[in-house]
């Protein structure tokens, strides 16, 4: 056994981990498939893919209005997720839970609530130049739909946040702060704890964008203490099409509802109508019920696991692969701050984030190239995109290895 | 001067040859990609990008004793062996043939693996483009007749 083994207790039992990932076990052009695209979306363990099977062989039915057996179920599945999911970021009540698309739906709801109804024009709004598309468009609708400013916190070389300059960019008239907990494209972790403190210091909001930390990170949002956390499903073993929108108590009940429809409200008549409470306030229409309940399974997954084993054995993936990349020549990372998630982008020189990924693709290994929905950011680095590669429980230090010699290999062709 | 479909029935020949591996067949259009990377720094201005293309092509074409010439380049290896491709199939052949064309060979060659349904838009712009000069090229030409 090698030292690396000895370190992680996951790494031993990682083909335990790995059986329970049925798409990990195939060829892809004629290579076993590595997978290194998990920021984008990762796997499905089979007991995610079991509960789906499950729920609609056995438990289907509409949720919350129907008396018989099935809505009972598929009730009280729905909302074990919900209860789940509040446990999961150590949320107060399951009612702070709301069941959404995705972190994106969850970003617009806060615009479109919150923003609409408590900011005024000449209000400002504060995010950093690393966010994503979601944590950036939203926002610039609500301005320009309202008069408010974006301001941008700019970023260090290494791909952090300028913290410094937080103080001065904040005022009595910043009135949300936004920005992610784990950039997808840099893998930078942001201090959430002590910029809220200053968010809250001048009144604002703190809302975090958590896509990218909730199956990698420990969440806590007490311990946090931000106003709003915004995650999906799809990013943490789950299925897709669920996002989970926490947000406190006092923040969703003053708010107005996001959409109109069935199951949101309390009376109806066509004089007035009454809305329910939270959280059911926010999810008008029928939810997309099977995957709220897989949901379920997911976080039961990683639980089994443990954030702790996780945090160590991405993080065990993350130094190896970024030392032994680095050893190529013409190598660069684009974010290297001291604290990261498993994510490492890079560039190549002279050779073109697209032809790397189809290069990689016909050898097996699948990464993300171009700009990962941050124009912005790459802009700031004066790059059209980079390469991604990010981890997932299930990588190992040999898939590493071969990605590495692929690399390897691809510059010594093209250099030739 | 071999005919477009001569051309094609070439081209899918050869990819019968990598056995259909993807290695093989990225090799390929790689070393097409590096053979024709033809245009020197002037000719990659804005106005001869190829619209609608992810990577960025740059396309000129001149006419000559009743064929067209086009030559092209881009920023991406891969999609230089694309457009190669192309160029060998389009290159010296007359306007009116170029726009009678059928490329069948797209299809035989399963070049979907290597665009993939995103660039596949950015690959059908680069046909579009080259046929738009054909055109051009041959109403000149009627218009010429016409009025000698």
């Amino acid at each position: 056994m090698n030292t690396i083994d000895q370190e992680s207790a996951v790494l031993n039992d990682l083909a335990k981990i790995r059986s329970a990932f049925p798409i990990l076990h195939q060829q892809v052009n004629g290579k076993p498939l590595i997978y290194f695209d998990n920021a984008a979306s990762n796997q499905k363990p089979i007991s995610v893919i079991q509960a789906l099977e499950h729920y609609y062989k056995h438990d289907h039915s509409n949720i919350h209005r129907g008396l018989h057996t099935l809505a009972e179920r598929a009730t009280v599945a729905y909302e074990e997720s919900r209860k789940a999911a509040a446990s999961f970021i150590n949320a107060t009540e399951s009612d702070e839970i709301i069941f959404t698309k995705g972190t994106t739906e969850g970003i617009n709801l806060i615009a479109s609530t919150f923003g609409r109804k408590f900011l005024v024009p000449g209000d400002e709004i504060l995010i950093t130049t690393m966010e994503h598309h979601s944590n950036i468009v939203p926002w610039q609708m609500l301005c320009e739909e309202k008069g408010l400013e974006l301001k941008v916190l700019p970023l260090l070389d290494n791909g952090e946040a300028n913290w410094s300059q937080l103080n001065s960019m904040l005022s009595d008239r910043t009135k949300i702060v936004s920005i992610v907990h784990a950039s997808n494209s840099l893998g930078t972790i942001n201090p959430i704890k002590e910029i809220g403190e200053k968010a809250h210091k001048v009144g604002a909001i703190m809302v975090v964008d958590g896509a990218q930390a909730a199956a990698h990170l420990d969440i806590d949002v007490q311990h946090l203490n931000c106003d709003f956390y915004a995650f999906s499903s799809h990013k943490m073993y789950g299925p897709t099409g669920v996002g989970i929108l926490y947000g406190k108590r006092k923040w969703l009940e003053a708010m107005p509802p996001y959409q109109g429809g069935g199951e949101m409200i309390k009376e109806v008549s066509f004089d007035q109508t009454t809305y329910s409470d939270i959280p059911h306030k926010f999810e008008a229409g029928t939810p997309n019920i099977a995957d709220v309940v897989a949901f379920k399974t997911a976080i039961e997954f990683i639980d089994r696991i443990g954030k702790k084993a996780i945090i160590k054995h991405e993080n065990l993936l993350l130094d190896y692969a970024s030392k032994a990349l680095t050893r190529i020549d013409g190598f660069r990372i684009i974010g290297t701050a001291p604290e990261k998630v498993g994510v490492i982008s890079f560039v190549l020189e002279g050779i073109h984030h697209f032809d790397l990924g189809i290069m990689l693709d016909a050898k097996g290994i699948a990464v993300r190239t171009g700009h990962h929905c941050t124009q912005p950011l790459m802009e700031c680095y004066g790059i059209e995109g980079t390469v991604r590669v990010s981890f997932a429980i299930y990588n190992t230090i040999e898939e590493i290895d071969i990605l590495v010699k692929s690399l390897e290999s691809i510059v010594n062709r093209l250099r030739s | 001067m071999k005919n477009i479909n001569d051309i094609q029935d070439e081209i899918v020949e050869e990819f019968s040859f990598l056995q259909d591996d993807l290695d093989m067949c990225v090799e390929y259009l790689i070393e097409l990609g590096i053979k024709n990377k033809q245009l020197s720094d002037e000719f990659r201005t804005e106005e001869n990008i190829v619209k609608g293309c992810q990577s960025k092509v740059w396309m000129v074409a001149n006419y000559h004793q009743g064929a067209i010439e086009y030559k092209a380049d881009s920023n991406t290896l891969i999609t230089m062996g694309l457009v190669g491709m192309l160029l060998r199939v389009f290159s010296g052949q007359k306007p009116q043939d170029i726009l009678n064309s059928d490329l069948y060979f797209i299809n035989k060659i399963g070049m979907n693996r290597f665009i993939g349904t995103q660039r596949s838009n950015g690959f059908a712009a680069m046909i579009k483009q080259m046929k738009l000069y054909a055109l051009a090229y041959l109403t000149k030409e009627d218009v010429k007749s016409e009025s000698s």
